[in-house]
């Protein structure tokens, strides 16, 4: 065997797997969130915790400080969102092992501490809602954002299954675009409940990308109080000291 | 009142006469503060020197906490900056602090630059105030791209392959010096190591003795003013310029204001806009250096993009890169290409008021197209505006030759 094969498959799978098509033109919905909001939040964590981390890690993301924004205490941590964590300092680890990952999905799930602010909130919400059938795919369902994406459908049971129609577009040919989604079986979730999970989830993610978001924003404000004053002090300051210039 | 003002002035403590002998504390003092005198007609545009020695020390202490925590090499930098955002105490802020003060330094050093060309201050006696000043803007240039691999993000990574491959287009030793960059084959620790020395040690030397250089040669010619009259033509008895104003107390007071407006600026975009929409943190760059996937488009940070539209502007390689070369080093020639009898904008003739406007707007258009795909009108604008970024230089002697300028008054126009 020569060398390309070796390293050809591992690649193509790669960038078939890595959003190469992530090209595509689709608008994305707007996702709507309100990341100051701490129940939809703290909603967003279990939906995480239960449906995502057993694939996804979020290396960079400890309990303690979930607990600490989210006003979650130590109990409450361990009961409903530390499943694979001994200590509280810990940081979200996924169940599957890489390597297993690596070889099942051609790569490892994407770590999530940071997805939200690489790609964007909306990019993530409009993920979670964008499976739909493909006969054509190794796992039976491709998604609109990411096309060829090598992530099953894990929340089918929620949303159940949908498929999308594409149609022909009129001023290129041989080039389609998305004109909706129809649902073929439905899951144990309405298209609202299913939305506002989506929401919180993606709410939640937005959260662990930077969880010092809301500190800044109240410091700031602060900063720019005392400024404030000390710019009245330095323009009193300044006229004082430029009276006699003429 | 037991003690009047002039014997505050000139009574000496046996301690600061002990230093006096020894070092020359009060002549500097006095030379370059209390007694240099600038123009009392400086306006908006006068703020920015300051403002860059604002943003220098910025830099620099955030710099150094960063530095604490920070770890440059390629298995943990991305991590470590990650660390610094969410473990270090304080440390989101010093981080956006460094990422917002990199972007901040470009607005004012581009704006510090512009009040030069609006007001003739590289012109005579100040080129060498000037080409010091270029030479500052071409280290900067280096410590932003060396400060940029270091987090270890993807746009860290493709930016940097695109441009020191950009070396590679000199014909002969290209590749040799595109290897000497890197210390290696393709980016990889070892560069991100140089980098990392280059970034915290040599290029912060060498800004520092630039800096000094500027000011030691400003001070020894004096400041323009938006008259681009020199104030030092009209001294009173005492040898002090008429329209001179001593740097302390009367421009530092004033300073101290447009430094306050700044830190809120500043602060503003630092705790409600780190980000500042992709724009100071660009988004691919929160995703770690993935050897193995080419980002969809790499675009570099604003403060470069002018440059690399110009270099996407040409067909040619090694066209490009060298025309994007000459397009950072043009304004250096500036102080001959400038023929013009008066040195400010307030008294020059319609053509050159023109040709700034348009090469302003070619720059900002260029800039703008240098985060455009390359593709399609993005080209045919961005070499338009290329020509017309060029033409400001090359016609420069002509225009400024035939324009008619008015008549400069004696003494500088102040209005209380």
């Amino acid at each position: 065997m020569g060398r390309f094969p070796r390293f050809g498959v591992p690649l193509v799978a790669l960038l078939l797997a890595g959003g190469v098509f992530a090209a595509s033109t689709i608008e994305l919905e707007p996702t709507g969130n309100d990341p100051d909001n701490i129940n939809s939040l703290q909603r967003g964590a279990k939906n995480f915790m239960n449906y995502c981390a057993g694939c996804h890690s979020a290396k960079y993301v400890r309990f303690n400080i979930i607990g600490r924004d989210l006003e979650l205490s130590e109990d409450q941590l361990i009961e409903n969102l530390m499943f694979n964590a001994e200590k509280t300092f810990e940081t979200i680890q996924a169940t599957m092992p890489l390597d297993d990952a690596a070889r099942w999905f051609g790569q490892p799930p994407p770590d999530m501490s940071l997805m939200a602010r690489a790609r964007g909130t909306d990019y993530v919400y409009n993920f979670m809602k964008g499976f739909y059938l493909d006969p054509d795919s190794p796992t039976g369902v491709d998604n609109l954002v990411l096309k060829g994406t090598s992530m099953p459908h894990v929340l089918w049971e929620l949303q159940g299954y949908q498929s999308a129609t594409f149609v022909q577009d009129e001023k290129e040919e041989g080039t389609t675009h998305f004109e909706g989604f129809e649902t073929v079986t439905a899951g144990s979730m309405t298209a609202e409940e299913f939305d506002n999970f989506a929401r919180d989830t993606a709410n939640f993610l937005e959260y662990i990308s930077e969880p010092i978001r809301s500190t800044r924003r109240v410091l700031g404000v602060w900063v720019l109080i005392y400024l404030s004053i000390f710019l009245v002090i330095a323009i009193m300051l300044k006229r004082q000291v430029w009276k006699d210039v003429s | 009142m037991a003690r009047n003002e002039a014997e505050i002035g000139t009574k000496k403590s046996t301690f600061m006469k002990w230093i006096d002998d020894r070092f020359p504390y009060t002549e500097t003092m006095k030379y370059h503060i209390t007694e240099y005198y600038a123009s009392k007609n400086f306006n908006f545009w006068y703020i920015f020197g300051v403002l860059a020695m604002v943003v220098l020390v910025i830099q620099f202490v955030s710099g150094i906490f960063l530095t604490m925590n920070y770890k440059p090499s390629s298995a943990d930098a991305f991590a470590s900056v990650e660390y610094i955002m969410r473990d270090v105490q304080w440390g989101w802020l010093i981080r956006y602090m460094h990422s917002t003060g990199a972007s901040f330094f470009f607005v004012v050093v581009y704006l510090h630059m512009f009040r030069a060309m609006l007001y003739g201050s590289y012109q005579k006696p100040r080129e060498l105030i000037w080409i010091i000043g270029m030479m500052i803007f071409f280290v900067l240039f280096a410590e932003a791209f060396a400060g940029y691999l270091l987090p270890w993000g993807q746009m860290s990574y493709w930016g940097a392959q695109v441009i020191i491959s950009l070396f590679g287009a000199i014909p002969g030793i290209g590749e040799a010096i595109v290897e000497i960059i890197r210390g290696d084959y393709s980016i990889s620790d070892i560069t991100l190591n140089r980098f990392f020395a280059l970034h915290v040690v040599v290029l912060p030397i060498a800004l520092l003795g630039l800096v000094f250089v500027h000011i030691v040669a400003l001070h020894h010619v004096g400041s323009n003013n938006p008259d681009g009259i020199e104030i030092k033509d009209h001294k009173g008895p005492d040898g002090v310029p008429l329209d001179g104003i001593a740097f302390h107390p009367y421009h530092t007071t004033k300073d101290l204001v447009g430094i306050i407006i700044f830190l809120m600026i500043f602060s503003a975009v630092m705790f409600f806009a780190p980000d500042m929409g992709g724009y100071f943190l660009e988004h691919a760059n929160f995703e770690p250096a993935n050897v193995m996937a080419t980002p969809e488009r790499i675009a570099p940070v604003w403060y470069f993009t002018p440059f690399y539209a110009i270099l996407r502007a040409v067909p040619s390689k090694l066209w490009g890169a060298a025309l994007m070369a000459l397009s950072v080093l043009a304004p250096l020639f500036l102080p001959w290409l400038d023929r013009s009898r008066v040195k400010s904008i307030r008294y020059r003739g319609p053509i050159y008021k023109t040709a700034l406007g348009l090469f302003v707007i070619s720059f900002c258009t260029l800039g703008w197209l240098g985060m455009q795909p390359a593709e399609g009108v993005y080209v045919v604008m961005a070499r338009i505006f290329s020509v017309i970024y060029f033409g400001f230089f090359i016609a420069m002697p002509y225009y400024t030759t035939i324009d008619k300028t008015k008549q400069v008054p004696d003494r500088v126009v102040y209005h209380g």
